[in-house]
């Protein structure tokens, strides 16, 4: 277990993750559990535990829409969505690792697809 | 000529939504004898009665039958309202329509029938009723307390400050029971010792309050109000009226490798010995089964040092006889052997300890003086592992069924002091789920994880392996994550389930009350009556009822010292007066009765009879007291020749019962 990255991600996403109490409300109200591999409430239960590797290398980082109903519906007040996002950050903010491109946009391209979210996915995605 | 009154109730839709009650109340209506039956939404509301009285008055009823719920729910209502309007209360029947019916039936036509049938014989037994009338027996002003924990100190100071005398039996040669044993009390962590100690010395102090310790109860006769105890006092070969508990013997005494059961075996204790420093009584006691002068004859050094005299090696267990009007049962509970559960190493490996062990093995009057150290090789422990439901909610014929309750929270009590106390040691408890309901208990908990830091694990422990090493390994399941874990522990300690104390099954049976499967006392009523037994005059404080935390034991101990206030208050109790009695002509001596009595109310008298032939003859026979008989039935059905009958439930009524039933 990596101490330094623990306390990086504690830190960045500003959550006691040692307030949950595995209720599991989180990830029953998450809109893409069934695109995740690890869900909310595990992302919260394996940073506690320093097992973040895994986490760091997952697609379900990508995955998680920001969309914070499980930070809305926590009834602890864990706010999981930031600890996803914290991981999210140490994992993008390693040299060459970040999850988009330009190069990878015309492909992506949509006429639907506000110029806003493009913009947004970049501030999310890259270093 | 009979005038019988028909009163079908709906019980809001209980009844009426499977019994068809207006067809019910026509059916019954044509029965030999009844002038008027009729049904209503709740007969046992307030108009509802009225209606009852009304028509008794207005037809002149000489009986009534209710169909309704259960006798034990509402027949004194209905008695009384009776008795109000001139009829006596015991030509009142209740036919059960409810719990014997629509409750356990669901097609309507079939309920329907049997409640007609029920009705009818109901019926069949009013036309047999006489009226009953209700003796009165004086009640002795004093109360029995039977086991001298928390439970039963709190009881007896409650009907002590009424201005009753109170005895306490305790086995054990001190007062205190297991709450003595403990360190500190969740969720306030406040120190046991320091708010039970105080009571302690108040029950010693209180003159309405005796302590016979070292003490058992050897036999209960009589009834509410009147019962006759006999108290075995053991021999402790000191007299308790001489010993000052200065203690001197016990640091002579040679004999100094006895386990100390105050202790949990942790350490020793010597043969004569008082068991911790704020015992009450403060008077030493001799083991036998260790002290050398008692098993050898050789020694003495006790009876040399004691500047008073009051050692008696002579001494004999004695027996003392005294009357109660009430009794209160405190047996408590113990943690079971874990013996069977070879899994947890409990007995392989010393550093695999019980809750209770690790309560003294953190007591600054404990074997380590407060220092927590691995019973091994007196270290300190850096890992621990605490193991929750250790025998509790186990369907096996290991452990128990039921959640023992304490657990959840003892546990989180002790990781929360050993993180406070040594920081540098890690603490994991595995759960299969956290029970804190209760004041201020969930936050106590929560406390442990967000501001202690102890790892709650959901899973169970399934191998404990003490290794060569001196670690223990634990290899348990963390659920959440999927995956199998071992632990490197240093201590392991299980939470062992906790059962009732072994004395409480004889108990029971010469208290006449009843216990449920796991020998936990029966409460008269799982709501409404949760301090009483279904046996007048015996009440329930503490575990011996079910598990249960301090604040709910003190909470019970005073609420069964309220209701035994209540009845030592009276002067005197109605009597139950459908009790037995004998035909004498009829009873040929055999003593068939007397033997089943389970209240020993049958005695055999010698009596002169008339014979045919004008001579007279002394004959045996049965002699029932109506104030010690409870009316349960046993002799009728045990006596050979008929002789044997019981008010209100007579052989001719019962049989009338059954004729309508079959007819």
């Amino acid at each position: 277990m990596d101490k330094n990255l623990k306390e990086q991600i504690l830190r960045a996403s500003g959550v006691n993750v040692l307030k949950c109490m595995r209720c599991g409300k989180c990830s029953g109200t998450c809109p893409s559990y069934d695109e995740m591999e690890y869900h909310p409430h595990q992302f919260v239960y394996m940073v506690e535990k320093g097992d973040i590797e895994k986490l760091m290398n997952s697609a379900s980082l990508y995955k998680c829409l920001t969309c914070f109903a499980c930070v809305e519906r926590c009834p602890r007040n864990v706010e999981p969505a930031k600890v996803v996002e914290a991981v999210r950050l140490a994992a993008i903010r390693q040299q060459g690792n970040n999850h988009l491109t330009p190069a990878m946009i015309p492909d992506m391209i949509d006429e639907d697809i506000p110029q806003q979210a493009l913009v947004t996915a970049f501030r999310k995605y890259t270093k | 000529m009979q005038r019988i009154g028909v009163f079908v109730c709906h019980c809001g839709t209980n009844i009426a939504a499977t019994v068809d009650v207006k067809a019910v109340a026509e059916a019954l209506g044509h029965e030999p004898g009844v002038v008027i039956s009729q049904d209503y939404q709740y007969m046992c509301s307030e108009s509802g009665q009225n209606l009852v009285k009304d028509a008794i008055k207005e037809h002149n009823l000489t009986g009534i039958v209710i169909c309704s719920c259960s006798p034990r729910m509402h027949e004194n209502t209905f008695r009384k309202a009776a008795a109000s309007v001139g009829l006596n209360p015991y030509l009142v029947e209740i036919a059960n329509i409810r719990e014997q019916c629509s409750w356990i039936h669901k097609e309507i036509a079939t309920a329907t029938e049997k409640a007609i049938i029920l009705g009818k014989a109901a019926v069949a037994k009013v036309h047999l009723n006489a009226p009953l009338t209700a003796g009165e027996s004086p009640v002795v002003k004093r109360a029995l307390v039977i086991g001298g924990g928390i439970a039963g100190i709190q009881t007896a100071l409650d009907i002590a400050e009424a201005g009753f005398d109170v005895d306490i039996v305790e086995k054990e040669p001190t007062i205190g029971g297991k709450m003595a044993q403990i360190d500190k009390t969740f969720p306030t962590l406040d120190c046991a010792a320091c708010i039970l100690t105080p009571k302690m010395v108040e029950c010693s102090q209180n003159e309405k309050i005796h302590i016979h310790s070292f003490s058992e109860v050897s036999d209960v006769k009589g009834f509410v109000g009147n019962f006759t105890v006999t108290i075995k006092k053991k021999a402790r070969f000191v007299d308790e009226t001489k010993c000052t508990g200065c203690g001197l013997c016990t640091e002579k005494c040679p004999m100094k490798k006895v386990p100390n059961e105050f202790n949990m075996g942790l350490d020793n204790r010597t043969a004569i010995y008082i068991p911790f420093a704020q015992a009450v009584p403060k008077v030493a006691t001799i083991d036998p089964n260790h002290c050398m002068m008692l098993k050898t004859g050789k020694c003495g050094v006790c009876s040399k040092v004691c500047s008073v005299g009051a050692i008696d090696y002579k001494q004999q267990d004695q027996f003392i006889e005294e009357k109660y009007g009430a009794i209160v049962v405190a047996t408590g509970f113990n943690p079971i052997k874990l013996d069977k559960y070879d899994e947890f190493a409990y007995n392989q490996c010393a550093d695999v300890v019980t809750s209770l062990e690790l309560e003294r093995l953190m007591n600054a009057a404990g074997p380590n003086g407060g220092t927590l150290l691995r019973p091994s090789d007196k270290t300190h422990p850096h890992k621990i592992v605490f193991v929750q439901c250790v025998g509790s909610r186990c369907d096996d014929s290991k452990g128990k069924p039921y959640c023992s309750k304490i657990c959840c929270m003892y546990t989180a009590k002790h990781a929360m002091l050993i993180r406070e106390k040594y920081p540098d040691t890690e603490v994991y408890v595995f759960y299969i789920d956290v029970r804190t309901p209760g004041k201020n208990f969930d936050e106590f908990y929560r406390r442990a994880v967000e501001q202690y830091n102890v790892h709650y694990i959901k899973g169970m422990v399934g191998k404990v392996t003490p290794k060569s090493d001196g670690k223990i390994d634990v290899q348990a399941s963390d659920l959440l994550s999927n995956e199998q874990l071992h632990i490197d522990a240093d201590l392991v300690v299980l939470a062992a389930a906790i059962e009732p104390d072994k004395t409480a099954r004889p108990l029971a049976t010469m208290l006449t009350t009843q216990m449920d499967t796991n020998d936990f006392f029966t409460e008269a009523h799982p709501k409404l009556r949760p301090v009483e037994s279904a046996t007048a005059g015996i009440f329930l404080s503490g575990a011996c009822q079910g598990p249960k935390d301090i604040p709910e034991t003190v909470a019970q101990g005073s609420a069964a010292a309220a209701k035994a206030i209540g009845l030592l208050c009276k002067n005197s109790i109605t009597c139950n007066p459908c009790v037995a009695h004998s035909d004498e002509l009829m009873c040929n001596g055999c003593s068939s009765c007397e033997k089943v009595c389970p209240y020993g109310a049958i005695t055999y008298i010698d009596k002169e009879f008339r014979m045919p032939d004008r001579t007279t003859a002394i004959r045996r026979v049965a002699s029932v007291n109506p104030a010690v008989c409870q009316g349960c039935g046993a002799c009728t059905v045990a006596c050979p020749s008929g002789a044997m009958d019981l008010n209100g439930f007579s052989n001719s009524q019962i049989m009338a019962e059954v004729d309508a039933i079959c007819k």
